[in-house]
């Protein structure tokens, strides 16, 4: 029994890794892409140079991320098979046509796309090039719709009945598809995905303008990542609001972990801090603001709040991971408001783009997003433990027949292969900021960027290691 | 619910779509595989820019038809997938992790100054793996899985094998023939050249090693053995071999006659009929030899609903991979450029 115990935590350790670790990459490209098209949009409606020279350091960058994120994601679509086969047995009927959808209506698009949006520039009219940024932007939205469309099935399962067989069968598709919880979980992930960008460009441009580079393009930069954090930032508070109170209602256990709550009551109190203490069931030192959970899930001060206590202790999550992991994500996104309001009085006294406290501050929030997604994943995912389905599979009965040792193998040769590359991912891009962007004249005189990748090799001028 | 389960024979329509996706993902990730395959042969670094920017456009979107074969399989048998994944665990994993050392080398390269030769290396050495796990894997499904109920069975190196040896070498030296005629096509000069060179060799390659694993399958395997011994399998045995050399012999004649495209597409007719007389040796299994497509399908209502969606985007999809192949058609600069 204990054997089987550990393998079952290898195999999550193991899927946990390696999705963690792609959820990086989407949450900053679906920000990306649809930025990418304003700006191309800016530029064609405008004529103004810096966003195309935003647009060129940009999608280098956006070029790398999305590389990565696809051989990252290709290894999600066999993981299921690989780690969670009785899972994909038991709800390939509800699973399947939706990761194939995702496939057939985002994946091709994006793929075929991003070639034409990296290499079709001289191919190709301006047009039709901006026509390819938003079909790629439209893509990794169409993406996130049919993969959040699954995971939300998974948290809050209907339209499907479990035969005598023991596999699912769907009843009904567009209750399968949207799920209760799955317009909240979408709306918050995309609109985390767009903070999460803003605030990598922000940072960006916050550092250009402290080191005093690139001035014009850096204030495109800053100044459009702020009108996300004044506007985005508050707005993201109450759709993650939203979601919270669907999750009260669909997964109170979830909920109840997330407020370290162990006693059903009344006027139940927020704890700001403290520390859930699984064996004594109890949160240990914390600091209470009194009826405030009650007040914010019930809309009643005297509102009732189910405890952990109301459940078997084989059906609860690891309470202190999921109370821990809303913290960092609650916080941060208070930072990120805050970010918002600071940038609204700077602007309004003149001085957003020459504060050098409000520079450094940039900077030093630029991985906010990133953190915060993986945060809040932590939050949904650990939190709807001991569950794959909720309520009707447990994630222990989805194990693949695999020995402990394969899984061991897999997640170190994983862990090495993912540090290695994803560090020298980084570490390119890091180096594409620090050149910072090209202007017009350089991109295209320099370099010979007017010859397009594929031509008649005897006009192509030296230029092979440039990028 | 919406079931075409009495109009149509869903399992088999799937059964054909997949093994489709799966056909166009070998013959198209096939050929940017075998690039990287012969990456470190190359004569110079220029030719070597030449051959990644003549398959950069693309690889993205050749690798989704694995994407859709594997996220199909689960869709349309999704039993298949499950006992499958686990049998195959580690060449899996190995291929998945080889894609990601050969995929990120793509950008990496170009950004690379002193560290380019790593991205080389990676580019090569992740090809590589892929195609020979790729390669062990079909060998691991001819040799048979083990099954009980509904779950693989087996040991994690069942996939392992002198056979399954041979058929990742085989696949290894098909992929680096894909590659070096769509070398042909798509590059000039010394690159040209050289690839030329190179499909001669792997002419000879592949199909020394397409026979060695049809002698070898009656060997391992005496189900299709008697099945080829005896009437209709007698008559796949004698026309394939045939076919096959026939397609490779043209493609040389092609060669030495200077035509540049030709070569490519002949050798994409070998992929497709090994791969028909594969696909009919194993017919109807889909978890040789123990699950049959029709065993493995999933509810009607699933096979019905993602099936409305291929056949209206599979038709936009070809016809948009089309236009990539069309916007980025003639011989591809050594110049990395582009929207730069």
């Amino acid at each position: 029994m204990a054997d089987f115990l550990d393998f079952e935590m290898l195999a999550r350790i193991q899927f946990a890794f390696t999705i963690s670790f792609h959820i990086l990459f989407p949450s900053f490209t679906i920000g990306l892409a649809s930025w990418l098209a304003v700006l191309e949009w800016r530029w064609l409606k405008t004529g103004n140079p810096a966003f195309a020279d935003v647009y060129r350091m940009w999608v280098k960058i956006f070029a790398v991320t999305f590389g990565m994120g696809v051989v990252s994601g290709v290894v999600m679509s066999f993981q299921f098979g690989t780690n969670w086969s009785v899972f994909s047995d038991r709800t390939g009927n509800i699973i399947g046509p939706l990761l194939g959808y995702e496939v057939l209506t985002a994946f091709f698009l994006e793929a075929s796309f991003l070639g034409v949006m990296l290499f079709g520039w001289n191919r190709v009219s301006p047009r039709l090039h901006f026509a390819a940024t938003i079909i790629v932007a439209a893509g990794t939205l169409i993406s996130a719709f049919w993969i959040l469309s699954a995971n939300s099935w998974m948290q809050t399962p209907q339209g499907a009945e479990i035969g005598p067989d023991g596999l699912f069968y769907p009843t009904d598709w567009l209750a399968i598809i949207f799920s209760p919880s799955f317009p909240y979980r979408f709306v918050h992930m995309v609109v985390a995905a767009y903070l999460t960008t803003a605030f990598v460009v922000a940072g960006i441009g916050a550092f250009y303008l402290f080191r005093g580079r690139h001035a014009p393009q850096a204030r495109v930069m800053l100044g459009m990542a702020m009108i996300m954090a004044i506007f985005v930032a508050p707005a993201q508070l109450l759709f993650g609001d939203l979601h919270g109170l669907n999750t009260f209602k669909h997964q109170p256990a979830k909920v109840a972990a997330m407020e370290g709550l162990w006693e059903t009551r009344r006027g139940a109190p927020l704890k700001l801090f403290g520390w859930p203490d699984q064996e004594a069931e109890t949160t240990r030192w914390s600091i209470e603001i009194p009826k405030l959970s009650s007040m914010i899930l019930t809309h009643d001060l005297d509102g009732e709040v189910r405890g952990l206590k109301e459940w078997p202790r084989d059906e609860l999550p690891p309470v202190a991971l999921v109370f821990w992991t809303f913290r960092i994500m609650v916080g941060l996104g208070m930072l990120m408001i805050l970010t918002g309001l600071m940038a609204l009085v700077l602007y309004w006294r003149k001085r957003l783009f020459d504060t050098r406290l409000f520079q450094l501050w940039c900077m030093a929030l630029t991985p906010a997003g990133f953190v915060a997604v993986l945060a809040g994943w932590f939050v949904t995912e650990v939190g709807r433990q001991p569950w794959i389905v909720q309520g009707l599979m447990r994630t222990a009965d989805a194990l693949s027949p695999v020995n402990a040792g394969a899984i061991g193998v897999s997640l170190a040769a994983f862990v090495v292969t993912y540090l290695f590359i994803f560090g020298a991912g980084t570490f390119y891009i890091l180096h594409l900021i620090a050149k910072g962007p090209e202007t017009e004249e350089e991109t295209y005189g320099d370099h010979g960027l007017k010859t397009p990748v594929v031509l008649g090799a005897a006009s192509a001028p030296k230029g092979g290691g440039y990028v | 619910m919406f079931d075409f389960s009495g109009l149509i024979d869903l399992p088999l329509v799937w059964y054909v779509l997949i093994l489709t996706a799966v056909l166009l993902y070998v013959v198209l990730d096939g050929f940017d595989l075998g690039l990287g395959i012969l990456f470190p042969l190359a004569p110079t670094d220029q030719c070597r820019d030449r051959m990644m920017n003549s398959v950069a456009p693309f690889w993205d979107g050749n690798e989704t038809w694995l994407v859709l074969g594997g996220g199909g399989l689960l869709a349309a048998f999704p039993l298949a997938y499950a006992i499958l994944m686990p049998a195959l665990y580690l060449p899996v994993i190995l291929m998945l992790l080889g894609l990601i050392f050969r995929g990120v080398a793509f950008e990496f390269r170009f950004k690379a100054k002193r560290s380019r030769p790593i991205w080389d290396w990676s580019f090569h050495l992740g090809s590589l793996t892929a195609a020979f796990m790729q390669g062990m894997i079909v060998g691991a499904l001819i040799q048979g899985v083990v099954v009980v109920e509904r779950g693989f069975a087996g040991g994690p190196m069942d996939w392992a094998s002198p056979f399954t040896l041979t058929t990742g070498v085989g696949l290894v030296f098909g992929y680096g023939l894909l590659g070096a005629t769509w070398t042909v096509m798509k590059t000039e000069g010394e690159t040209r050249a050289w690839a030329r060179r190179s499909t001669v060799w792997l002419l000879g390659l592949a199909g020394v090693s397409l026979a060695a694993v049809t002698i070898a399958i009656p060997a391992i395997n005496a189900q299709i053995g008697q099945m080829w011994g005896s009437r209709p399998g007698i008559y796949l045995l004698a026309a394939v071999p045939a076919v096959a050399a026939l397609l490779l012999v043209m493609a040389w004649v092609d060669l030495r006659a200077g035509r540049e495209a030709r070569p490519f597409l002949l050798v994409i007719a070998f992929f497709v009929t090994g791969y028909l007389a594969l696909g009919l040796t194993l017919w109807p299994w889909i978890v040789p030899y123990a699950v049959t497509f029709r065993q493995a399908a999933a509810a009607g209502s699933s096979q019905s609903l993602l099936l409305v969606g291929t056949l209206v985007l599979l038709p936009v999809i070809l016809v948009y991979t089309g236009f990539c192949y069309y916007l980025f058609r003639g011989k591809a600069s050594h110049a990395h450029a582009g929207a730069y």
